[in-house]
């Protein structure tokens, strides 16, 4: 139970490669935050960087109100469950689980029944004898999560815990994570580049590129307001379309589309970002609309996107499985003028 | 899928596909195995056969060498009543044994440093470790005479366990570091996260994943010692205090005149702990040891 706080973080591997970038961010208690960004944006780094993996070159990180910049990882009381799961090989599930009690030098007694407990609520009451290369991919990364929770840590750190697990089970795994943090009441720290993980586990997330952090908003907020083109593009699946406009008072001017702003934007050349899902079929005589001529099909189930051109731009858009629609087709759609983001082209930043 | 399909249509079809494949492999492997395995234990072969032969057999001319009429243990006990073979092997033995441990206890340090602390010059440190291997002992026993004069260490059993860490220790970190740089980092940073210090997280992780190199090493490390020759050579002279090498090659043959019974027994005596030493460790070379250790 605690609160982390980046102050100022950078942390240098040499002179001209910065992983992250003046980081600050603070984690409240019992939050669970997602740092979320491609691989090799510093999430990582930042997290190995408060388990005391890694030397901090400037700036400070805190848990409640304490300094821990030069405190040796094992001071820290914090529990890490790392992507490859790190389990010792040539101990038991049990004895995996029991090390960190044991080098605490907590008595045996408690230790086996916190370990006991562990196995029961992560269903490997079964496996405790076993040795990890007996067990399934599944069954490994619980035994990692089991080694964290034993400890009963003052902050969970779990660093793309399941990106080798495979598709069903992520999805499991993903609810029940939720399900423990919901029950462990503990601060958890999540690191992923998977969006999806992001949005539906994050209290609130934190999405990060280039070492630097880009926005730090609940998951729907991150959603409808991205502050800039890279959080807008990174978040949501199929991205959001980006139009180049040129844009005179309120009228913004596609290649192949014009439409009235609900906000006038001081800018003359902008970005006009719509998402996919954001475009509506049936569209009244004052609704903006664009005609897209159909490249490509995908029809899957409950969706069906379209991939085309509306005048010289590429565009993507999410309509009703139902409607018919071939290749080739030009197809009228309305545009969702609530949903409408307009980017700085120059800055890339949102003007709203 | 076609030779799925070839084994449950054509029984003889089958069989003539097997029977091919065991003439290749027998070419391919077998063959190629079983001259290895004559040209390497033909000298072991013709030492003991040689070995168990009286006086009259090995100088009788008119018979095969490579047989053994009448085996006689008469070498053996004359090499344990008459030379100071006993000591010998009881010295090469104390020698390795103590050499090895003090160079594995130095090169597992100094691999575990050289693999995981990121400090400055590590990397040229390895390379002058690896350089230092590469340096002659004919160069070297020079200076180390001096030392060891110097010491007052001439026919003392620790002038030879001082000087062979001089090459054990830089062959056993080359080889340790290697082993180390093969286990995941992560397994030390759960340990170091889980509540370990450095030393903790060495002891309890790293060095029992590193054991079947850790004993690779160990065994490398005795057996260039059982048979080092060059300085037990130079710096003893006391016929008590040397090893199984020198003692056979120095007081076994005199001038062109060869013992060669006793010679035999002796040489053959000399290699029989290496052999067992190997046979039992065997197991331990299966690795395997990180399987399971990350992913799936």
């Amino acid at each position: 139970m605690a609160s982390v706080t980046y102050e100022h973080v950078t942390k240098k591997f040499s002179a001209d490669t910065t992983a992250v970038d003046d980081l600050s961010l603070s984690i409240r208690d019992t939050e669970f935050m997602v740092l979320v960004g491609p691989s090799g944006c510093g999430k990582s780094t930042a997290l190995r960087m408060l388990a005391g993996l890694e030397d901090i070159t400037s700036g400070q990180i805190k848990i409640d109100d304490q300094v821990i910049n030069d405190m040796p990882p094992r001071e820290r009381d914090v529990a890490m469950v790392f992507q490859s799961y790190a389990l010792y090989p040539h101990m038991t599930v049990h004895d995996n689980m029991a090390f960190g009690l044991k080098m605490r030098g907590t008595p045996r007694a408690d230790i086996v029944s916190r370990v006991k407990e562990a196995g029961r609520i992560l269903r490997l009451d079964n496996l405790l004898a076993r040795k990890p290369r007996q067990l399934s991919g599944g069954q490994r990364q619980r035994v990692a999560l089991g080694r964290a929770i034993v400890r009963q840590p003052r902050v969970f750190l779990l660093d793309e815990p399941l990106s080798n697990l495979d598709a069903m089970l992520r999805v499991q795994t993903r609810i029940e994570l939720q399900k423990m943090h919901q029950r462990l009441g503990t601060t958890f720290i999540y690191v992923t580049h998977d969006q999806v993980e992001a949005m539906t586990m994050g209290d609130r997330i934190a999405v990060m590129n280039d070492g630097l952090l880009q926005q730090v908003a609940p998951p729907r907020e991150i959603y409808d307001q991205p502050v800039n083109m890279y959080v807008a593009g990174f978040i949501g699946s199929p991205r959001m379309n980006f139009l180049p406009v040129t844009i005179s008072d309120r009228q913004a001017k596609a290649s192949g589309f014009e439409l009235t702003l609900p906000k006038a934007t001081g800018l003359a050349h902008g970005t006009l970002g719509i998402r996919p899902e954001h475009f509506v079929p049936n569209v009244s005589a004052d609704d903006a609309a664009i005609d897209l001529k159909v490249e490509v099909l995908e029809v899957l189930g409950a969706d069906q996107y379209l991939y085309g051109k509306v005048g010289s731009d590429d565009l993507i858009a999410r309509v009703d499985p139902q409607l018919k629609v071939a290749v080739g087709d030009r197809v009228r759609l309305g545009v969702n003028m609530q949903r409408l983001h307009i980017f700085d082209s120059e800055t890339e930043r949102a003007v709203f | 899928m076609a030779s799925l399909a070839r084994l449950k249509i054509g029984k003889p079809g089958t069989g003539r596909v097997i029977g091919d494949k065991f003439v290749g492999r027998a070419i391919r492997i077998y063959l190629p195995l079983l001259a290895l395995l004559v040209v390497t234990l033909f000298p072991f072969y013709w030492m003991a056969v040689t070995s168990f032969k009286s006086a009259s057999e090995l100088f009788d001319f008119s018979v095969s060498p490579l047989w053994v009429r009448e085996p006689t243990l008469a070498w053996y006990q004359h090499l344990f009543t008459q030379t100071n073979f006993p000591h010998w092997a009881f010295n090469t033995a104390v020698v390795a044994t103590i050499s090895t441990l003090i160079s594995l206890f130095c090169s597992i340090l100094a691999g575990y440093s050289l693999a995981r602390l990121r400090y400055r010059g590590a990397d040229s440190i390895g390379w002058g470790i690896f350089v230092t291997y590469l340096v002659p002992p004919t160069l070297l026993f020079l200076p180390l005479t001096f030392v060891i004069r110097e010491l007052h260490l001439f026919n003392n059993l620790w002038a030879l366990i001082l000087t062979y860490p001089t090459f054990l220790i830089p062959f056993c970190t080359w080889m340790l570091m290697g082993f180390f740089k093969g286990i995941p980092r992560e397994l030390e940073e759960a340990a170091l996260v889980d509540g370990a210090t450095r030393i903790q997280a060495m002891v309890r992780i790293a060095i029992p994943l590193a054991l079947p190199g850790i004993l690779a090493a160990a065994l490398f490390a005795f057996t260039l010692s059982w048979n080092e020759f060059l300085y037990a050579l130079i710096f003893m002279n006391d016929s008590l205090v040397k090893t199984i090498p020198v003692g056979v090659t120095q007081e076994l043959i005199h001038g062109d005149e060869f013992f060669w019974g006793e010679l035999m027994a002796a040489a053959l005596l000399g290699s029989v702990p290496v052999a067992v030493l190997y046979s039992f460790f065997v197991d331990y070379f299966v690795a395997g040891m990180t399987a399971g250790a990350v992913k799936g």
